[in-house]
């Protein structure tokens, strides 16, 4: 039992539907959200070959945008200048429909979410960024954004709509009839859609690995119907946030909370790819001092894949040692589906850092051996 | 030969002073599928001594012993093959209260039977849950 006082759970518009489809259904980030349906194998199994669409309304999608001079010129610029006090990437060289990773960080340099940031398509809308932050820690990054940007943007929560992501080989196929500009976008390229009075946006992102999209609909009929036609596609089948773990695990992908914190910075969570070459020069983002030089002398701990030698799985938490010696830490783990072997990844002393380095794990006392790994452990599926 | 449960949802069926070991339905459709299973060869367990791992997509879960006894078989389909089984992990989901057995344990008080749940007390436990 919690030893807390439980907050009360929000549900997302489409909990009824969860359960229609057996869901079980578990408490995450705030939300009753569905860990699976037909169980986390062939869930996983079914978004590789096929297509699954996952519920992640409980995340945070937003706009941020001008408060004066919203599409006139330089308005790009001005919204871009603004975000960029909070993260290290470079806003304003997206283009019209881009978007890119990136993360938020503290006057120290630790990472205090992971968050794609799209530039608006479309006439009239430069100077209007669509976000999406993690559910868990949103209420916090909005709170950031209200405080830090308030003299030149507005934010708009869009949480209380339905997000939704289609992953998979099949996923252009299946979206097409609903959305024609779907199938032209490339990967992280995303539309903004007018259709009978209503507005959606449609991204080519995801975080299985997979090819496929993520749709922020209208909580209404439309927005529901929609999810509903999805599923009634034949290569389509709900997927829980169960396979959506081992699936991201195996794409090499980082769950925040897990794979990084406010512990961390950038450049040990070997995101250092997220600070183009602009913002580095410029040297003028939140714990630039940390990571200037992490960037510059290597960091004293850094990311790595993991490959367990033998069948235990490592979980979160288990310690890396080399020789008796604790030189890192799994930050997540388990057996991936696909790869149909145990994978993990952690944190490991940098000069141990290098793919195909012996190490052991403690998985309950016993040392069991593993080495570095390369990662992703899959081959992604990226429409490039 | 009577089985018998705890409120941890194991099963324990004994018969001439053995008991074997396993996880109940209602445990494998909490957990998921199962991937990998940890059981000893061997070794001498308290009543609530861990005596096995079951690990599912997810998580780790403990197992936990029923009674206190010596370890005398451990079923070895269930244990991975670099580890001398037969690497059949997924054997708990298809048939835990038969061939997705655990262990035997060579019963060193029957007694503690009785402080266990027969199958109506389970059944009833498990519905109040």
């Amino acid at each position: 039992m919690a030893d807390t006082e439980p907050q009360a759970l929000k549900r997302t518009p489409l909990y009824d539907l969860h359960v229609d489809l057996g869901a079980r259904i578990v408490p995450f980030a705030g939300y009753e959200m569905p860990v699976q349906f037909e169980g986390v194998k062939a869930e996983h199994l079914w978004t590789r070959t096929h297509a699954g669409l996952f519920d992640v309304s409980h995340m945070g999608p937003c706009f941020l945008f001008l408060k004066e001079g919203l599409g006139e010129a330089g308005a790009h610029e001005k919204i871009s200048a603004a975000l960029e006090r909070l993260v290290p990437s470079d806003i304003a060289a997206l283009k019209p429909g881009q978007g890119r990773l990136t993360v938020l960080l503290n006057q120290e340099g630790g990472i205090l979410d992971d968050l794609i940031v799209t530039r608006m398509p479309g006439e009239g809308l430069d100077g209007m960024l669509y976000i999406v932050v993690n559910g868990a820690v949103k209420q916090e990054d909005w709170a950031l954004f209200e405080q830090e940007l308030s003299d030149v943007a507005m934010l708009q929560r869009a949480d209380d709509r339905i997000l939704v992501a289609l992953q998979g080989p099949d996923a252009e196929a299946v979206i097409a009839p609903h959305f024609l500009e779907a199938a032209d976008l490339k990967f992280m390229r995303c539309a903004y859609i007018q259709k009978d009075g209503e507005k959606y946006m449609v991204s080519r992102c995801g975080y299985t690995g997979e090819d496929g999209f993520e749709l922020l609909l209208p909580n209404n009929e439309a927005g529901i119907g929609l999810v509903k036609m999805l599923l009634a596609d034949e290569r389509v089948k709900p997927i829980g946030l169960g396979a959506r773990d081992s699936l991201r695990l195996e794409a090499g992908l980082c769950l925040y909370g897990h794979d990084m914190d406010t512990t961390r910075d950038p450049v040990e969570a070997d995101l250092s790819w997220v600070i183009q070459k602009s913002r580095r020069a410029r040297a003028d983002f939140s714990g630039a001092e940390r990571i200037m030089s992490a960037l510059e002398n290597g960091p004293a701990e850094k990311r790595v894949g993991i490959q367990p030698l033998q069948s235990a799985p490592a979980r979160e938490g288990t310690e890396i040692h080399l020789n008796g010696e604790r030189v890192g830490v799994i930050t997540s783990g388990g057996v991936g589906p696909s790869v149909e072997r145990p994978i993990a990844m952690g944190y490991v002393r940098a000069d141990l850092a290098e793919a195909g380095t012996s190490l052991d794990l403690m998985v309950r006392g016993k040392a069991r051996p593993a080495e570095v790994a390369t990662l992703p452990f899959i081959q992604p599926n990226y429409k490039r | 030969m009577t089985t018998y449960y705890t409120e941890d949802h194991e099963w324990i069926r004994v018969e001439d002073g053995i008991g074997t070991v396993g996880i109940t339905k209602y445990a494998t459709d909490q957990l998921g599928d199962v991937v990998y299973v940890d059981v000893p060869e061997d070794g001498t367990f308290a009543k609530g001594d861990d005596v096995a791992v079951v690990e599912s997509t997810k998580a780790a879960s403990d197992v936990y012993a029923p009674v206190s006894g010596d370890l005398v078989e451990r079923n070895n389909a269930l244990v991975a093959e670099d580890e001398g089984g037969e690497g059949k992990p997924e054997t708990v989901n298809e048939d835990p209260t038969g061939a997705g057995w655990f262990c035997k344990i060579k019963l060193s008080d029957t007694g503690e039977l009785d402080g266990l749940m027969d199958e109506a007390a389970y059944k009833e436990f498990c519905e109040g849950l």
